[in-house]
């Protein structure tokens, strides 16, 4: 086996916590190496370019590592789990195929112990992270408008995307109902930002973004880190990371691009490669040091997994919208985020307004959804449905609970022959109280809106693809893998900072957490760099 | 789970493939839309099956099974209620064969044209996406802030 030279970080994953990490250590001056073992994707290679579009959201582009099947994925076993895995191996990880959706947690999220009496507050608190949600506001570009009373202050630097005739058919039904609404926080150029060009309405932003205005780390935080001196070794797939005589972390065997076996030795091992990757790294880590993986003597790693339950419910009003010709975020509503235990549940949820779909895409949902006839009936109801469709998905806050998990399969492996992930993961009653509550309001809003035919999709396939929990930061060793800082407890030289580190999970898409808590652990490690290891 | 490999589709099968799409989407000559069986549409649904090729067997032979083979035979109404019942019972295969077949007919020029829509791909032009009216905002701007503002308790702890 090969050995490389040493470098001072090593991190593994480049995607929205690696990245962020990579660019914000790269003023330290240290050597740093960044294995990801996916490729860079060009914008020539999005199902944008072509006709084919709406196809290859089900093939190449799938969400679904399995579905995708590209060499530089792994396999998950998810069948024993409603809700499936989604995510992206490439430069710039998830990011290049998330919907750009940008909220943030809210500052309730972080004590849910102490407001609500269910799970772990985090050890750090909203307030700490504030500024590094606004650098991360900056650096990824985010778009949206200041002044929502239902989140904290927070100023975007770019105007929302236009609500455009889907989404004043959803503002006009919340102010009848006399509900909160706002336009969506982005991070979707919606002017010329920072050498990236402005939004055209390619549609569902999903399969990734041909414009390059959907901001993701290989756009926006990576070519800064490069030119900063951090090397990207791509098609360098991680097995497993060693530890020396003293148990500190030694580095990192990983295959290269040539398939050949290789070792990285470094002085700071960072895990980035999202909540199912990265204890699947942890778990592959075992050694007779630590038998029951790497980090591990708390018994949680890959527990505690949290997906967010997000049912989606649809219909079809009578006036032709947006159809797919936009993103599909629209709006968003916190009227039922907050917790209110008359509702029958701790906790809650935000309401997220979609657009529709191209002709294709409605065709397949329509079908499934047992609205479109095949037949001679055909052309007559899709003309009804196409353009006409309105969506409202119900991000539900899932709580952490042991018994969800990641741990690595007795029998299905990587091209690699490294052992894969399966994923053991069911719903709680206090999520299914949650979800049926956030359906009937979405009915109530989607009627309110003038739609007929609605139909729900309690667990949509693949979806949403957020992975979080599963070594979570907290004080006592005995109950967290990593601390305050990421610094995993039983190993001083190795940090964790993707989602696997959250204590809870809050009710809306992670990334601009995912990323803040990462700058924020960046920033932590420079300020106690003379001391990293005490 | 797991990608599936990829087989070709006989002869057969694609013939039978063509009268299967032609039943699902029937060519339209009021609307000026062609069927998913025609040659163009057919070639590109064939050309399409790829990983889906083991589904797309899988619903070919159960639709060959329910027809006794017969399914070319059978008169429009019976061979559009056995694809209607094929579709409610025929679990990921029934949905492999809409979507193969949806996917191809609906990027054909003839089709997007006669529906209105623009036949191209999205990028580089895009779309335009209208404004919309932000006054809708005003009685949501006029809401004190609802979000649970911890700022005190965090600065005692």
């Amino acid at each position: 086996m090969a050995d490389n030279e040493r470098v001072d970080v090593l991190i593994v994953g480049s995607g929205a916590s690696g990245a962020a990490v990579a660019w914000s250590l790269a003023e330290t001056r240290m050597r740093i190496v960044c294995l990801e073992q996916g490729d860079w994707v060009r914008s020539t290679d999005f199902p944008a370019n072509g006709r084919d579009w709406e196809a290859r959201r089900y093939t190449d582009f799938d969400i679904s590592p399995n579905r995708r099947g590209r060499d530089t994925d792994y396999p998950v076993n998810d069948d024993n789990s409603p809700m499936k895995i989604a995510n992206f191996n490439g430069v710039g990880g998830g990011t290049v195929i998330y919907t750009a959706h940008w909220p943030r947690m809210h500052p309730s999220d972080f004590r849910v112990k102490s407001l609500d009496g269910v799970a772990d507050d985090w050890p750090i608190d909203y307030w700490t992270l504030e500024p590094f949600y606004e650098e991360n506001d900056r650096m990824m570009g985010a778009s949206g408008l200041a002044g929502d009373p239902g989140v904290p202050p927070r100023n975007p630097p770019m105007p929302p995307i236009p609500l455009g005739k889907t989404g004043a058919r959803y503002a006009q039904a919340m102010n009848r109902l006399g509900w909160h609404w706002w336009p969506s926080d982005t991070s979707i150029a919606t002017a010329p930002y920072e050498g990236r060009a402005a939004c055209i309405n390619l549609g569902h932003c999903t399969p990734g973004c041909a414009q390059g205005a959907k901001a993701s780390t290989d756009i926006t935080y990576w070519p800064l880190a490069l030119r900063a001196g951090v090397e990207l070794r791509t098609r360098c797939r991680v097995r497993e990371i060693t530890t020396n005589e003293q148990g500190m972390a030694a580095g990192a065997i990983y295959y290269d691009a040539d398939g050949n076996e290789r070792f990285q030795p470094a002085e700071v091992v960072v895990v980035a490669c999202n909540g199912v990757g990265t204890p699947r790294l942890l778990l592959n880590s075992a050694s007779a040091r630590f038998p029951n993986g790497l980090a591990n003597s708390s018994g949680l790693v890959g527990r505690n997994l949290m997906l967010h339950p997000w049912p989606i419910v649809s219909g079809y009003v009578d006036e032709p919208l947006d159809g797919g010709r936009g993103p599909i975020t629209c709006l968003w509503s916190k009227e039922f985020y907050e917790t209110d235990c008359a509702r029958g549940f701790v906790r809650g949820y935000t309401l997220q307004f979609g657009r529709g779909t191209g002709p294709a895409n409605q065709a397949i949902v329509g079908a499934a959804a047992g609205h479109l006839p095949w037949g001679r009936d055909h052309h007559r109801v899709f003309r009804e449905l196409l353009d006409h469709r309105v969506n409202i998905g119900v991000a539900c806050e899932d709580l952490p609970e042991e018994h969800n998990t990641v741990t690595l399969d007795p029998d299905l492996k990587d091209s690699h022959g490294i052992p894969a992930p399966r994923i053991d993961y069911a719903l709680s009653d206090n999520t299914r109280r949650m979800m049926e509550h956030g359906i009937a309001r979405a009915e109530e809003i989607l009627t309110a809106a003038g739609a007929s035919r609605l139909y729900c999709s309690r667990t949509v396939l693949n979806s949403p693809g957020h992975l979080l929990g599963t070594a979570r930061m907290g004080n006592d060793p005995e109950r967290s893998v990593v601390n305050a800082w990421g610094r995993c407890h039983d190993v001083r030289n190795l940090f964790i900072v993707d989602g696997s580190v959250w204590v809870t999970s809050g009710g809306v898409n992670p990334t601009s957490t995912i990323q803040a808590v990462a700058l924020y652990i960046a920033d932590q490690m420079k300020q106690r760099l003379a001391t990293l290891f005490d | 789970m797991g990608t599936d490999g990829e087989t070709e589709l006989s002869a057969d099968e694609i013939r039978d493939l063509g009268v299967i799409a032609s039943t699902m989407i029937p060519a339209d000559a009021g609307l000026g839309l062609p069927g998913a069986g025609d040659p163009a549409i057919l070639a590109d649904i064939v050309q399409s099956v790829g990983r889906d090729s083991r589904l797309i067997h899988e619903a070919l032979a159960a639709i060959s099974a329910k027809s006794n083979r017969g399914f070319a035979d059978m008169d429009c109404d019976s061979r559009e209620a056995l694809i209607d019942a094929y579709h409610k019972t025929g679990g990921a295969a029934a949905a492999a064969l809409g979507r193969v077949i949806a996917s191809a007919y609906y990027r054909d020029d003839r089709v997007l044209l006669a529906l209105g829509q623009e036949a191209r791909a999205p990028f580089p032009k895009g779309h335009a996406l209208e404004q919309g009216d932000w006054s809708l905002l005003d009685p949501v701007r006029k809401r004190a802030p609802f979000w649970r503002d911890d700022r005190a308790a965090v600065k005692d702890r």
